[in-house]
């Protein structure tokens, strides 16, 4: 028997070097004669440019040059569209407006890029950049996206009637007429602000252009290494084998780090080109809050339509989204909030509108959930609303109406981010909530806890909250696997690694296929000259659409091997097993060749071969799903609010998630766990604060407040289903997001439960110790 | 461009002598003029602890340390803590902890902890939360943090 490895809790083939400091970052490359980038970027939120005086910079020591969008000439051009607009729905209305690699007249958010310095050290570049003189004629700034709208807004791009960026409308069934047979209509306003994804690494680029190889080079702190080379050959005019993007170790990503192109993407290789020399530019922290993107702003008016016994019959839910001043991402988040809205439940009539508005703020892409935390922010405060109002356990109102296990696959009858019907592949939905409550000890809180310590004065609540998430979307993703003659297996993928443990899951699905040690398999992520097919590391896809293609290639390899053996051993194939590196003749140990020697043997350097052979035993193959895999959970806590400070302490938290089959447990739970910090993160202490002026009044990890080893709860208990995916081999779903997406909604109603006395409604996130003082202060006006 | 100064100093055990501006940070020293990159560079304002090093044996922010006050001084890096093929215990118990996740945080941790747990043989976990509350990681939540500092202790301790 082949030894099993997927599904074990195995550590990680890639840590010693990451904790030796002997792992490449994007900051750790270093090339002789390189450059370094600093950038001058808009101190304004809106304002044409006058002019810009470069004369002294230019003057300064260690210049070798300066770039306004002037310099660029015929050459300056804004970036492509990442995400295309939706093809398929009547009506919608999408105005394509992209980020410039500098900018040419008028500045539409704090932080946009106007000129680069080069020089040879950064020091030099961010000396020589402050004596750059930007003359700008500020404009009154689109920062609030509901006043956006108004008709007498400010515009961020003039050319259009107005900040609309996109409308799309999406119905199913009949809302009104289900309204119109309604016990009950609940409705809601609903304010969602912006967060930062603040991955502890910034982002960084180098680009060396040798002019005698005609090679570009390029490390980059990027989700998506294939599309960055694509893209960069087409703008520079080279072919795409001209081009290497290698995506080393990245320190996080959580989204921004697969939007494409910044500027600085744009601009750094085609200095370097420009130059003919190797140019770094690493981002600081305060570039970071300003330039890199964000999520999640959103404002929702929303109704549901309910049975007296707690039945949803309808649900409509029109909202505005922030987009910040461009849209290269299209649709994706809002239509993932519309896609999440209806949550782990059977809505049968659903309308919902959705207007994008452009603002005069950082540019808005998928941070961490992408659009789906609002959208089960929405449904869940709209549940525990319902609850009250009905007077029926929130728990039991939710049981009535999740999706029954026998319904899968089931559609939700709209369409997607990927533009196709929204269907959940597969889920039993009522075995995770109930274990999340079990695990909490909900009713044992509720009848004894809780009263008990109410009666001592203390605040205390609970939170229980199902969720679901559309995980590994399209299109797809390769791999290639290969034996070599020393035994060892190579495995190349085209996605990048940013902390998800690829070298070891995917490890773990080569050995157990070709019977090697999960240290035996050498693992590439993240570097085109390897592998140049696929997309990138997002929407939890990378155990889901690269797993699987990872999984044929290593079967394909499987299938050369024994084919092979089977000839070498002169025994059927039926009877041979591989295990230990080598392939053995079942029973007759004797009758063995090892895994490198037959890969010697399927290279030979003289002789004849048959017609068709294919040298090496190697594989490349693709999986492309059919549509995502939808994962599933609940979470649940119990905190405690202190009525002076305001300050929340998270006393348990409890998760029960079905990612489908769990490639490595261990790494599957750490995932989860640094997904709640980041919801934690949204629920209670992350928020950015834009003045009316657009600027951005906490860029700083000082002032922006990520979770300690302090606000997290004492343990996150884990507890794990698995329902696995029809749609795949390995039957996996993601659980990259899946930490993140429910914890605000579950926060909001822990919040409320802790504080019934006040009869507080949330309706809001990020909370704050302030905010919630706020709040608290005006009710009791 | 200011004057150079002579810096020498002692970093993970070895004898070094540059002529560095005053102006250079020392987290850019190690990692630019010495090649030392394990350590890291989060935020250059002293809060994210990505890029704290032993000064003297006590945890520091190279970040807010210009390269001419260690002038004299001893440093000690990730680099000097443990190799691949040798791991300090504390880096054993992170890896075994899965202790980490992108890795970029960790190098401030590991020296974070290095003193931590040479003063505290057995914390608890609640001292241990406290004595990583200065460094940030985005990864993990920080639990697996916990477990593989209450794993090093225990092997450090025998």
């Amino acid at each position: 028997m082949t030894k099993e490895f997927i599904g074990k809790r195995i550590k990680r083939n890639e840590d010693p070097r990451l904790l030796t400091g002997q792992a490449l970052f994007v900051d750790d490359v270093d090339i002789p004669g390189m450059l370094h980038a600093a950038f001058v970027r808009s101190d304004y939120a809106h304002a044409k440019i006058v002019s810009i005086d470069t004369s002294t910079a230019r003057q300064m020591p260690g210049v070798v040059a300066v770039y306004t969008a002037e310099d660029m000439g015929d050459e300056w051009q804004p970036g492509p569209p990442l995400v295309s607009p939706p093809p398929t729905v009547e009506d919608v209305v999408f105005h394509s407006r992209r980020q410039a690699p500098l900018v040419k007249d008028k500045v539409r958010h704090a932080g946009e890029t106007v000129a680069v310095v080069v020089a040879e050290s950064r020091y030099l570049a961010e000396d020589a950049a402050e004596e750059i003189w930007v003359e700008y004629d500020p404009l009154p700034a689109v920062v609030d996206i509901e006043k956006g709208l108004e008709p007498n807004s400010p515009l961020v791009h003039d050319d259009l009637e107005s900040n609309l960026a996109a409308h799309l409308s999406q119905e199913k069934g009949d809302y009104e007429a289900a309204k119109a047979q309604a016990d009950v209509v609940i409705s809601k306003k609903i304010h969602i602000d912006r967060g930062a994804a603040a991955a502890m690494e910034n982002r960084g680029i180098v680009a060396h252009w040798d002019e005698k190889g005609q090679l570009l080079t390029i490390w980059d702190t990027t989700q998506a290494p294939i599309p960055i080379r694509n893209g960069t050959a087409a703008r520079l005019g080279l072919s795409e084998n001209q081009v290497r993007v290698i995506a080393p170790f990245v320190g996080g990503g959580f989204g921004p780090k697969i939007m494409m192109f910044y500027p600085e993407e744009m601009l750094i290789p085609w200095i370097s080109m420009k130059l003919c020399r190797p140019i770094k530019w690493i981002e600081d922290r305060r570039e970071n809050f300003y330039a890199t993107t964000q999520e999640r702003g959103q404002v929702h008016e929303v109704e549901m339509a309910l049975t007296k016994d707690g039945k949803i019959l309808g649900l409509k839910d029109d909202f505005l989204h922030d987009t910040g001043a461009f849209d290269p991402y299209g649709l994706t988040i809002p239509l993932n909030t519309q896609s999440h809205v209806m949550g782990p439940y059977e809505i049968a009539n659903f309308s919902s509108e959705f207007k994008v508005v452009f603002t005069n703020k950082t540019i808005v892409t998928p941070v961490r959930g992408a659009g789906r935390p609002q959208g089960v922010y929405i449904i869940e405060r709209l549940m525990d609303a319902a609850a009250r109002e009905l007077d029926i356990d929130p728990i039991e109102i939710r049981k009535k109406n999740l999706i029954a296990p026998d319904a899968f696959p089931y559609s939700h009858s709209i369409i997607d981010q990927a533009f196709a019907e929204l269907i959940l592949d597969s889920g039993d939905y009522l075995p995770t909530f109930e274990k999340a409550i079990e695990m909490i000890g909900y009713r044992q809180f509720i009848e004894q806890e809780q009263p008990r310590l109410r009666a001592e004065g203390k605040y205390v609540g609970i939170g229980i909250t199902p969720f679901i998430e559309t995980t590994g979307v399209g299109p797809y993703e390769g791999a290639r696997v290969q034996i070599e003659p020393s035994g060892k297996v190579n495995l190349a993928t085209g996605i990048g690694t940013q902390g998800q443990g690829h070298f070891t899951s995917f490890a773990q699905i080569v050995a157990e296929q070709l019977g090697v040690d999960v240290t035996d398999v050498r693992i590439i992520t993240g570097d085109t000259a390897e592998f140049h097919w696929g997309t990138g590391t997002f929407a939890s896809r990378g155990a889901v659409v690269a797993g699987n293609a990872v999984y044929a290639a290593a079967s394909g390899v499987r299938k050369k091997v024994l084919k092979m053996a089977s000839k070498v051993l002169d025994a059927p194939e039926e009877e041979l097993e591989i295990q230990d590196g080598m392939v053995r003749v079942a029973d007759i140990p004797r009758m063995s060749i090892s895994l490198g020697e037959l890969a010697a043997q399927a290279n030979p350097l003289r002789g004849a071969v048959e017609p068709g052979t294919e040298p090496g035993l190697e594989a490349t193959d693709y999986f492309g799903p059919q549509y995502g895999a939808t994962a599933f959970g609940t979470h649940a806590m119990i905190i405690e609010v202190d009525p002076e400070t305001m300050l929340v302490e998270i006393k348990r938290y409890v998760t029960a998630e079905d990612c489908g089959r769990m490639l490595n447990p261990l790494i599957v739970e750490g995932q989860v766990h640094g997904g709640v910090s980041m919801g934690i993160g949204n629920a209670y202490y992350e928020q950015l604060h834009f003045d009316e002026n657009g600027q951005l009044l906490n860029a700083s990890l000082a002032d922006y407040l990520i979770p300690s080893s302090m606000e997290m709860p004492p343990r996150i208990e884990v507890g794990h289903a698995e329902t696995k995916s029809p749609l795949s081999e390995l039957g996996t779903k993601g659980v990259g997001e899946a930490g993140t997406i429910p914890v605000p909604a579950c926060f909001a109603q822990a919040l409320e439960n802790a504080l019934q006395d006040f009869d507080l409604e949330i309706a809001e996130t990020p909370l704050s110790p302030n905010r919630l003082y706020e709040l608290l202060y005006k009710k009791e006006q | 461009m200011s004057d150079l100064f002579n810096l020498s100093l002692t970093v993970n055990g070895a004898a070094y002598e540059r002529q560095v501006e005053p102006r250079l940070l020392l987290s850019d020293f190690l990692r630019q003029n010495l090649g030392l990159t394990g350590t890291h560079v989060g935020c250059e304002h002293g809060v994210c602890g990505a890029c704290t090093i032993l000064f003297d044996g006590e945890p520091a922010r190279s970040c807010l340390i210009f390269a001419v006050q260690a002038h004299g001084h001893e440093v000690l890096t990730v680099e000097g803590m443990g190799t691949i093929d040798n791991l300090h215990p504390l880096q054993e118990a992170f890896w075994e902890a899965h202790g980490l996740q992108c890795g970029f945080c960790t190098p401030g941790f590991l020296t974070t902890l290095l003193p931590f747990l040479e003063e505290n043989p057995d914390p608890s976990e609640e001292e241990i939360r406290e004595a990583i509350s200065g460094n940030l990681c985005r990864c993990t939540g920080y639990q697996h943090i916990v477990d593989a500092v209450k794993l090093a202790a225990e092997k450090m301790r025998t």
